[in-house]
C-alpha cells in the first residue's frame, strides 16, 4: 500500500483531492443536506449525553412520578409547596412540560433519544449485514448449482418471496406474537427490510466479479470470503450506504407506528413514539405532549432523508444535473 | 372460552379442543389443514366463529372506495405537480416542493392525521371519525351524503399523502429525463406547440415506469391501511386485522397475509401484461 503511495508521490500522478475528499465535497455543495449531517451529528452527542444523563448519572430522571405536578406546559418553573425539593426538576424549571403522570418531558425525550436511534440502527445494521450477506453470495456464486437451480437463484427467489409480504402488516404479526421487547422489535424490522440491499449489493457484485482486480486476487489464492467482504464489498458499498441513511429513517418510522399502535417499546422505557403514543389521548389538554415528539420526529427523519439524498447525489452525481 | 387456566377446564377439555383444531399434529399438517379450509371457505374465526372469507369480503367492500379515491387522488396531485416541477427546475416552485415532500415522506402518518383531525373538528366542526355519523338514517339525502363526504375526505388525503410525496419525486426524474432527450427537441423544431410537446411527447415516454409503481399500489390494500383505519375508525381490512392480532386470531391473520401476498402478485401480473400492451418492444 504504502510502496504504490511513494510511487504515485514520485511520478506525481498522486491525485490532488482524494476519492473520500471528491465525495464528500459533492455532499457539502448540497446545502440541505450538509445542515441534515450537522444535525445528525449534533443528535448522536445528544443521545450520548442524554444516556448518561438518563441512566448511569442521573440528572435527569425520567421515570420520577409527581403526581401533584401533572399536565404542566413547557417552560413552567417548579414552584410545588406540596412536594419536597428533592422532586424538584434539575434548573427548577419543566423545559418541555409534564406528563399525565408528572413526569418531566425534558428527561423522558432525552432518554428516548438514544432508544430511538439505536433502535433504528440495530434493525438497519441488522439489514444490511444480512443484505451484504445474501447479495455477495447470490452475486458471487451465482453460477453455482445446488440440484438443478442455481443459488443466485434459489436466493433471489426468496428475496421476491419475502417482497411479497407487506412488511408493516407482517411486522405487526410477528411483534405482537413474541413477548413485546425492544431487541425483538429492532430484530423483526431488521429481518424484513434486507432485500432491497440484497438486490443492490448483488448488482453491484455482477459487474465486479468480472473487474480484473478480482481476477488478480483469486490469482494469489486469497480465500474466497476475503475476496468476498474484503476486496469486493468496500466497492460494493456506496448504495448501501445510500439505503442504510434512509433504513435508518424508515426503522425510527416503524418504530413510533408500533409504539402508537401500542406493540412497540414497553414503558417504563421511553421512545419518541411511545411519548407520543401516550400524548394522544390528551392532545385537546396538553397538546404539547403529542406535539414536541411528533416534530422531534418529523426533524429527525427528515434530515436522515435529506442526509441520505445527499449521499446518494455525491455517489452519483450525474443524478444532480438530471440528464 | 378456551382458556387454560379456568379452573373448570378439565385435562380431557383440552385435549378435545385441541384435536378438534388438530393442534396436535405436525405443522404442515396444519397448514395443509388450513390451506384446504380456506379454499373450501369452512375456515372459521377463532373469535366469532364466522366463516373468515365473508368478515374478509364484508370488510373489503368498506376498504375498497377509501382505496380506490386515495389512488385517485394520489395520481391527480402527483402527476401535475411533478411535472410543473420538473418543467421549472430550480424554481421556488420546484424548491418547496422537493422540501414538502421530503417531508410529508418523513412525519408519521398518524401525527399527521392528528393535526388534521384537530384542524378540521375546530375549524369546520365536522365530523370526521368513524364511516358515518350514528342517528342520521332518517336525515335527508343531502344531509347525509354530505355527512359521508366529510367521513371520507380525511382518510382519503391521509392515506393519499405519502404517495402523493414519492409519486410526485418520481414524476419530476422521469420527466427530466425524458425532456433532455432528441426527440423533444425535434418536436419543438418542428413548431409544435409546447403543450404538445410536453405532453404527448413527453409524457407518454415518461410514463412507463409508472405502469411498475401501479401494479405496487395494489398490496397497499391491506399493508398501507393499519394505522389510517385504527385512527379513523374505518371499519376495514386493516382495522380487521389489527382487531385480529390483538385478539390472537390466528385464521383471519394468516388469511390477510395471504391474500396481500396475492394480491402482490396480482399487481406485478398486472403491470407485467401492461407493459407488454403499452410498448410494442417487449414481447412475451
Amino acid at each position: 500500500m504504502d510502496e504504490t503511495e511513494d510511487t504515485l508521490n514520485i511520478e506525481g500522478l498522486k491525485p490532488s483531492v482524494s476519492l473520500f475528499e471528491e465525495r464528500w465535497n459533492i455532499f457539502k455543495l448540497n446545502r440541505l443536506a450538509y445542515f441534515s449531517f450537522i444535525f445528525l451529528i449534533f443528535l448522536f452527542a445528544l443521545a450520548l449525553i442524554g444516556k448518561v444523563l438518563t441512566r448511569w448519572i442521573v440528572v435527569f430522571d425520567p421515570q420520577l412520578v409527581r403526581l401533584p405536578e401533572k399536565f404542566l406546559p413547557p417552560l413552567t418553573p417548579f414552584t410545588s409547596e406540596i412536594l419536597s425539593a428533592e422532586y424538584a426538576p434539575k434548573f427548577n424549571i419543566y423545559f418541555l412540560g409534564t406528563d399525565e403522570l408528572g413526569r418531566d418531558i425534558f428527561a423522558r425525550m432525552l432518554e428516548g433519544t438514544s432508544i430511538s436511534l439505536t433502535v433504528g440502527f440495530v434493525a438497519v445494521s441488522i439489514s444490511i449485514f444480512l443484505g451484504i450477506f445474501f447479495g455477495g453470495i447470490a452475486g458471487f456464486y451465482g453460477r453455482l448449482k445446488i440440484g438443478f437451480i442455481t443459488i443466485d437463484t434459489m436466493i433471489m427467489r426468496f428475496v421476491d418471496i419475502m417482497l411479497c409480504f407487506p412488511t408493516f402488516f407482517l411486522i405487526l404479526t410477528v411483534v405482537a406474537l413474541l413477548p413485546p421487547s425492544i431487541y425483538n422489535i429492532m430484530i423483526v424490522i431488521g429481518l424484513t427490510s434486507w432485500m432491497g440491499t440484497a438486490r443492490f449489493v448483488r448488482a453491484e457484485f455482477l459487474a465486479l466479479r468480472e473487474l480484473d482486480y478480482v481476477a488478480a486476487a483469486r490469482s494469489q489464492a486469497i480465500p474466497e470470503w476475503r475476496i468476498i467482504f474484503i476486496h469486493m464489498v468496500p466497492n460494493a458499498i456506496a448504495p448501501v450506504l445510500v439505503s442504510a441513511t434512509i433504513g435508518v429513517a424508515t426503522a425510527i418510522l416503524t418504530e413510533s407506528s408500533l409504539s402508537f399502535l401500542g406493540f412497540g417499546v414497553q414503558p417504563p422505557d421511553a421512545t419518541w413514539g411511545n411519548i407520543l403514543a401516550d400524548g394522544k389521548q390528551f392532545i385537546f389538554d396538553a397538546p404539547w405532549i403529542t406535539f414536541i415528539p411528533g416534530f422531534s420526529i418529523l426533524a429527525v427523519v427528515l434530515a436522515f432523508n435529506l442526509c441520505g439524498e445527499g449521499l446518494r447525489e455525491a455517489f452519483n452525481p450525474r443524478l444532480k444535473e438530471g440528464i | 372460552m378456551v382458556d387454560p387456566s379456568n379452573p373448570r377446564m378439565k385435562a380431557e377439555d383440552i385435549q378435545r379442543i385441541r384435536t378438534a383444531f388438530h393442534l396436535d399434529e405436525p405443522l404442515y399438517a396444519q397448514y395443509i389443514y388450513w390451506m384446504k379450509d380456506l379454499f373450501t371457505a369452512e375456515l372459521k374465526s377463532f373469535k366469532d366463529n364466522q366463516p373468515v372469507l365473508k368478515k374478509i369480503w364484508d370488510r373489503f367492500l368498506n376498504s375498497l372506495p377509501l382505496f380506490i379515491v386515495g389512488i385517485l387522488i394520489t395520481w391527480f396531485l402527483a402527476f401535475p405537480v411533478g411535472i410543473q416541477a420538473a418543467l421549472r427546475r430550480g424554481s421556488v416552485f420546484d424548491k418547496v416542493g422537493t422540501f414538502l415532500s421530503y417531508a410529508l415522506i418523513s412525519i408519521p402518518g398518524f401525527f399527521l392525521s392528528y393535526i388534521c383531525i384537530i384542524f378540521m373538528v375546530k375549524t369546520f366542526n365536522v365530523p370526521v371519525i368513524g364511516m358515518r355519523t350514528f342517528g342520521l338514517e332518517n336525515a335527508g339525502l343531502m344531509v347525509r351524503s354530505m355527512d359521508r363526504v366529510w367521513h371520507w375526505t380525511l382518510p382519503a388525503f391521509m392515506s393519499a399523502v405519502a404517495g402523493v410525496a414519492i409519486l410526485s419525486r418520481y414524476v419530476r426524474s422521469q420527466m427530466l429525463e425524458v425532456i433532455n432527450q432528441d426527440y423533444i427537441r425535434t418536436a419543438r423544431a418542428k413548431g409544435l406547440s409546447e403543450n404538445t410537446v410536453i405532453y404527448r411527447h413527453g409524457l407518454r415516454n415518461a410514463l412507463l415506469p409508472f405502469i411498475t409503481m401501479f401494479g405496487l399500489t395494489i398490496p397497499g390494500l391491506i399493508g398501507g391501511s393499519v394505522i389510517f383505519e385504527t385512527i379513523f375508525a374505518w371499519p376495514g381490512m386493516g382495522r380487521l386485522g389489527f382487531e385480529a392480532i390483538l385478539a390472537r386470531d390466528f385464521p383471519v391473520i394468516l388469511t390477510l397475509n395471504f391474500i396481500s401476498a396475492v394480491l402482490v402478485l396480482i399487481g406485478t401480473f398486472v403491470s407485467d401484461i401492461l407493459y407488454a400492451v403499452v410498448d410494442p418492444r417487449i414481447k412475451f
